[in-house]
């Protein structure tokens, strides 16, 4: 007896399962509807609350007015909005693009040739603190911070000092730091695996200091990892809502980065259509980065 | 030894025991305060006991919110799992025009609007679909995001496994899902465990997205119920915080050793290309 034959049989190479178009776009529906309503969805409307009067209460929850541009111009007016974004290039420069690149390196290139139980400690901790959940994490920072009782201050004899008052910004790019150097130390890592050994050697031999062998021999064979990584931490630290669980914006919004902004003023005061613009804002900031990293990656490739 | 090398094995050793000082010093109070007779803000050698863990039991939302993680963890990772396995293999097999510039498309939109940024539009499309105080909506949500990088992690599975076994089971007469359930499936096992745990382990620590959508604290995730032990009014209940950040953040530490120890250290993060 011949083997049964399908009438789609000749095209094999191109559909072995034999899904057929009308099948295949059945198995793919349900995870496009998804994402196009969850998703997509949300960002384009976007594009319309953000013209409206749009609010959590009140009249103009049931039936919200078309304003135009008004949110827009009420935004990049605001001066809380300026604060705010003054305050998230901080904590993006300070904690992703230097702290978390700059130790997350330096732990890479310290590690590098080493093995045994300090080098496990040292990359245990580090992505413990990557891991953990942000609102336990969130804690153990305010607990380490606290005016009275702190283990800072118990260990610097500093006792009565309130950091998450005084300084809030800096505490929480220090957290960030502390929270997120795990990608990088790995990335790096990964990163220096690809330096062959022998320019190392070369460099050691003609007596380079290190400087100078990271400078001649490491970077430019890192350099795009060095860039996509860069654009990576820096979108994910303009992105993230941590802060929130630890100063929730305060003392009087000094630490009111834009994704604390941007709750307090939709959900907080309830201006939901001003919120939306925010929205609509930071989603361009997103695209911005997103773009140069998929440029980078394309440099890398070529 | 030469001073040069003296001195750089100093400078080592510092740098070294300072970020070591750096990385345990806030993880302290979470290895002893939960152990500890009359547990401190400050991080002290604990007097033993085990005593603390039956205020757990005492409190309503402690061991109900936990379940509430994972109910949200296991619905997202089960709606993740499956409809990016459905996709993933369909894309993988059936030449579709503009298949890959639609696959980059949906990654790159998945990476800009974040929860953070499109949480008003998230929060009022939830509100029209009836969906603010449920936990499908928040399953919804999370899998939307998700499920860009999911189809991208399986398609890299299903496009190695060669399409040979496939065809015989064909010849048998089995149906294309029979084949997906019963001869892909099994082989591309690891991809669907990978996805699995990054789900679960995304889910578990948001706080986000919950916070936003649910109301009603008996539904409350871990998360947002570890938020409101701290910030409520009144004098932290460290007996209670400890021991809850303690159950709550074991799940994460043991799946990670246990993807690390089985797959080794790979670097998935969310940068696979």
């Amino acid at each position: 007896m011949a083997p049964a034959t399908s009438p789609r049989s000749s095209s094999y190479a191109d559909d072995a399962a034999g899904l057929g178009r009308g099948r295949a776009a059945a198995f793919v529906a349900p995870a496009l509807v998804l994402v196009a309503v969850f998703l997509v969805f949300p960002a384009l409307w976007t594009l319309y609350l953000g013209t409206t009067d749009y609010r959590l209460t009140g009249v103009a929850a049931s039936r919200p007015q078309f304003v135009g541009t008004d949110n827009y111009t009420t935004v990049l007016g605001d001066g809380e909005f300026h604060r705010s974004l003054w305050l998230t290039a901080q904590f993006v420069l300070g904690s992703a693009i230097v702290g978390q690149t700059v130790l997350g390196f330096a732990l890479a290139w310290t590690l590098r040739d080493r093995t045994g139980p300090l080098r496990r400690l040292v990359e245990g901790l580090v992505l413990l603190a990557w891991i953990l959940p942000g609102s336990v994490i969130a804690f153990l920072w305010i607990a380490l911070l606290d005016r009275d009782a702190g283990t800072l201050n118990a260990l610097l004899g500093t006792p009565g000092t309130a950091w998450l008052l005084d300084h809030p910004m800096a505490c929480v790019v220090v957290f960030n730091v502390w929270r997120g150097t795990a990608f990088s130390m790995m990335l790096y890592g990964a990163a220096l695996g690809n330096v062959p050994p022998s320019h190392l050697e070369t460099a050691r031999l003609a007596g380079a200091s290190t400087w100078q062998t990271l400078r001649d021999a490491v970077l430019p064979r890192i350099r795009g990892h060095v860039l996509t990584s860069l654009l990576l931490v820096s979108l994910w630290t303009f992105n993230d809502f941590t802060p929130f669980l630890i100063t929730a914006g305060g003392p009087d919004h000094r630490s009111e980065i834009l994704s604390v902004y941007v709750y307090r003023t939709a959900l907080g005061d309830g201006r939901l259509g001003f919120g939306a613009a925010v929205s609509l804002i930071m989603i361009l900031v997103n695209l911005v980065i997103a773009l140069l990293y998929l440029r980078a990656l394309r440099g890398r490739s070529a | 030894m030469t001073a040069r090398t003296l001195l750089r094995r100093i400078g080592l050793a510092t740098f070294l025991s300072a970020v070591l000082g750096f990385f345990a010093l806030p993880l302290l109070w979470l290895a002893s305060a939960p152990f500890d007779a009359s547990p401190e803000i400050t991080a002290s050698v604990p007097e033993f006991t085990l005593r603390n863990f039956r205020v757990l039991l005492d409190n309503p939302y402690a061991l109900a919110s936990l379940r509430n993680s994972a109910l949200l963890a296991a619905g997202t990772a089960a709606l993740v799992v499956t409809s990016a396995a459905l996709a993933a293999y369909a894309l993988s097999r059936v030449r579709v025009p503009g298949r890959d510039a639609l696959l980059y498309l949906l990654l790159l939109l998945s990476s800009i609007i974040t929860g953070t940024a499109a949480m008003v539009p998230v929060f009022l499309l939830a509100f029209n679909l009836h969906l603010i105080d449920s936990r499908l909506g928040v399953v919804l949500v999370l899998t939307g995001g998700l499920l860009p990088t999911a189809i991208f992690i399986l398609k890299d599975f299903t496009d190695a496994t060669p399409p040979s076994y496939e065809e015989a089971a064909r010849v048998f007469g089995a149906t294309p899902l029979q084949v997906l359930r019963h001869v892909v499936a099994p082989v591309i096992r690891p991809g669907l465990a990978t996805v699995a745990v990054w789900t679960v382990a995304q889910v578990w620590g948001d706080f986000l997205m919950p916070f936003l959508l649910l109301r009603d604290p008996d539904k409350a995730p871990a998360a947002v119920v570890m938020y409101t032990f701290y910030t409520e009014g009144g004098q932290p209940d460290l007996p209670l915080i400890s021991t809850f950040s303690l159950l709550y953040a074991l799940p994460v530490v043991a799946m990670y050793l246990l993807v690390s120890r089985r797959y080794g250290m790979r670097f998935h993060g969310g940068i696979k290309r």
